[in-house]
């Protein structure tokens, strides 16, 4: 990719953690420059969404070894919004609903608590509406949306552009996205994946955790690590996920069996 | 932050009108006998028609039993220590707000409800009862034009004998319950209101309550009269200093809707509750009540209950005439050792009656959140209607929600439907809005007052903003 920078933006070094005292992660390495897009691929249950959760500081997960440097900055110590407000977003998987909210109220929140810890001015409701209907053309989410309950009742597709048109309203540094292209049909895997496209950009670091080669055909990603039972087992350019996409993950087990390593 | 953490800070807020105004006062010593009450009768300088009023509320009162069924606990109250009359002294018979006591304003300003303020900005005409006596009525001028009559109850006793002897006590009997004996036996002061036949009432009739000297129970009593096709909307607020003891506070609310009439009674209470252990704070034991007398009639209670140690409130709607509509819209919120047991009763007596009922509530620390309610459909009332939804949410694991809907129907055709849930506010939906960039506390509060929403948007604007205000608040821990 052209605009590279040297400098990193994730630096991931020995990451080990856990959950209700079960390892997860054994120990990540993971190094993510300014403007770079990383593929996270692997097996389910291998530990993707737990590293995705334990970035953005989800409490019930214990980091029990390693560091995470974030643009030269102490990830660790920092609470969750607090990484929200330096300009960490993570799409979720699994996006949970909040009854009672509007899409729009919750949205306008979010933006307004993160100008404010930049010491910028708040939004007011009718620039704000403005603002979220230009970002909302660009993943194609029907005006209807903004409206109901935080995805209150929205279909599994759906949950996932209102995912893609947050990370575009709050214009993060570094944006996760979590099996985005999972329940997304034809149509809206092509739709999203233009509108992650246009938002990439040299200050923007994007890292995807997918199962499937056919979204890195639209997000072509400059390198693609493979996740196995908390380790990274295998990283290269785009032409390993075409490898995993005919001979799955197999080898892994091989991989394993050659290293003596059984339960 | 933590939810655990977050929810202890709540649970370490401070109360914020905890202040004591040092006006001199004219009281009656502690205790409770025939010439106590004679005292007050002649204090007030009250007609004979009245004291027997009181008297035999009294002598009734005597005989009946301090209630123990609803789900709370709380300490005995002893009668005989509580100074029953109050009075600021005032060196004259007050006209304006020039003449009222400085301090006495200081007070209303800290409490953000300076009369002056609201007089220029809300053109809210309030009536400010300070401890037990009606210090200042505003706008009763421009409102007597209209025919309105809105001012002190013993104003109302000396300027419109008639009309009070006519109504008080019609809806809320004195041998109705412990407290509305003991109310009517010692009362001091309250509100008020009457409006005309076909008149609608311009403004927000506004009353703020604050219990002010040492150990003094409030027990005030308020009256509103509507009189055909007319139409109010009455705000009560009220706001106590922070003490020790426990202190009473056993109000009566009468309300009175005639043919095509429609009150709307909406309350924010936050009366101090107590500390974080549970000491001090007030019982909040007040019987409120209206009739839909005339035919398609509606009253309208809406009521945000987030202060007092203990309430037991239950405004309560008697559907008489046909097709009246009775509503019921809360919202409680009990924090550290708060205890509420709050509902409605719904009667529904004539053809074609309607009521809705709908109760949030919310509890947080160690509260306790009763809602109990009575749809009551008697014989006569056919094809009556009753809508109830009850929804309860917890803050935490020591926190209690219970839910108590009693529905008795003694007409076939009647149709009640009643809709309950219990929620928590889970961690994922708070790691979900700090990954927003939402914090812990704000996302708390966004979500509580999503909660509440059908309820706030029954207040007067004014009022809804003030009312999720004081939830942030009560759930904060800060005062932001
Ligand atoms: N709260 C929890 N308690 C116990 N085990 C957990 C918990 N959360 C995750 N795990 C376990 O950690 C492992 C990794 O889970 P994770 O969700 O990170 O996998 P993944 O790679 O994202 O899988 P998928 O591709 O299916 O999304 C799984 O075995 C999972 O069961
Ligand atoms: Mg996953």
């Amino acid at each position: 990719m052209s605009g590279k920078k040297e400098n990193s933006m994730l630096e991931i070094k020995g990451l080990c953690a856990s959950v209700e005292g079960t390892t997860i992660l054994r120990g990540i390495d993971l190094d993510v420059k300014a403007g770079e897009v990383h593929a996270i691929m692997g097996p389910n249950g291998s530990g993707k969404s737990t590293l995705a959760n334990v970035l953005a500081g989800r409490e019930d997960y214990s980091v029990d070894a390693g560091t995470v440097q974030y643009n030269g900055i102490d990830l660790l110590e920092l609470s969750a919004d607090e990484r929200a407000c330096e300009g960490i977003f993570l799409a979720f998987q699994y996006p949970v609903s909040i009854p009672g909210i509007s899409n729009a109220y919750f949205l306008r929140t979010a933006l307004n608590a993160v100008r404010r810890y930049r010491d910028e001015s708040e939004v007011d409701p009718v620039d704000f509406l403005e603002l979220v209907r230009s970002k909302m053309d660009l993943v194609g989410m029907d005006e209807k949306l903004l409206h109901r309950a935080v995805n209150d009742g929205f279909s599994g597709g759906e949950k996932k552009r209102n995912e893609i048109l947050q990370m575009a309203v709050l214009d993060p540094k570094l944006a996760i996205l979590d099996e985005t292209d999972s329940g997304l049909d034809i149509d809206a895997l092509r739709i999203v994946a233009e509108g992650v496209n246009a938002l990439r950009k040299e200050e923007r670091s994007i890292v995807v955790v997918t199962h499937y080669q056919r979204l890195l055909d639209y997000i072509v990603p400059d390198h693609v690590h493979v996740l196995s039972d908390g380790k990274i087992a295998r990283s290269g350019d785009k032409s390993l996920a075409l490898e995993l996409e005919k001979e799955g993950y197999s080898w892994l087990q091989a991989d394993d069996a050659k290293a003596g390593n059984n339960a | 932050m933590t939810e655990a953490e977050e929810l202890k800070k709540i649970a370490d807020r401070e109360y914020e009108f905890g202040f004591v105004t040092d006006v001199e006062s004219d009281s009656l010593p502690p205790g409770l006998d025939e010439s106590t009450i004679r005292q007050i009768s002649s204090r007030k300088d009250e007609p004979e028609w009245l004291l027997e009023y009181r008297l035999k509320a009294y002598r009734h009162w005597l005989t009946m039993e301090d209630p123990s069924w609803p789900k709370v606990e709380r300490n005995a109250i002893d009668y005989q220590q509580i100074i029953y009359y109050s009075a600021p002294k005032p060196k004259k018979v007050l006209d304006s707000l020039d003449e009222v006591d400085p301090e006495l304003i200081e007070t209303f300003e800290k409490l953000g409800i300076s009369l002056d303020e609201q007089k220029r900005l809300s053109g809210v005409a309030v009536d400010a009862v300070f401890d037990s006596v009606s210090v200042a009525t505003t706008f009763s001028d421009k409102l007597a034009e209209m025919g309105i009559i809105f001012g002190s109850f013993s104003g109302a006793v000396k300027e419109h004998p008639d009309l009070v002897r006519k109504y008080m006590g019609s809806v809320v009997p004195y041998t109705d319950n412990f407290f509305a004996a003991l109310n009517a036996a010692v009362f001091t002061d309250g509100s008020f209101c009457y409006i005309p036949p076909g008149v609608k009432c311009p403004m927000e009739l506004s009353t703020y309550f604050r219990i002010n000297a040492a150990g003094t129970g409030q027990f005030e009593r308020t009256l509103i009269i509507a009189d055909e096709k007319s139409t109010v909307s009455y705000l009560e607020g009220c706001t106590a200093p922070m003490r020790d003891e426990n202190q009473l506070h056993a109000a009566v609310v009468e309300l009175v809707a005639l043919e095509d009439a429609t009150i709307k009674y909406s309350t924010v209470q936050n009366w101090y509750p107590g500390d974080a252990d549970g000491v001090g704070g007030i019982y909040n034991f007040v019987t409120k009540r209206g009739i839909c007398k005339g035919a398609r009639s509606k009253i309208s209670w809406t009521q945000v209950e987030t202060g007092s140690a203990v309430t037991w409130k239950y405004p309560s709607c008697v559907l008489l005439g046909d097709d009246s509509v009775g509503e019921f819209y809360s919202v409680a919120l009990t924090n550290n050792m708060q205890q509420a047991d709050t509902g409605t009763k719904m009667v529904h007596i004539g053809k074609r009656t309607s009521s809705t009922i709908v109760s949030k509530g919310i509890s947080a620390g160690r509260g306790q959140n009763t809602y109990r309610g009575l749809v009551d459909v008697k014989k006569g009332a056919t094809n009556a209607r009753n809508f109830s939804q009850c929804d309860s949410m917890l803050l935490g694991d020591r926190c209690g929600a219970h839910t108590f809907p009693y529905i008795e129907v003694r007409n076939s055709t009647a149709k009640v439907e009643h809709e309950a849930t219990t929620s928590k506010i889970g961690e994922d939906q708070i790691f979900y809005c700090n990954q927003r960039g939402i914090s812990t506390e704000d996302a708390v509060s966004m979500i509580v007052n999503g909660f509440c929403k059908e309820v706030f948007s029954e207040l007067p604007m004014e009022f809804a903003v003030e009312a999720q205000k004081l939830l942030a608040v009560s759930l904060e821990g800060s005062v932001g």
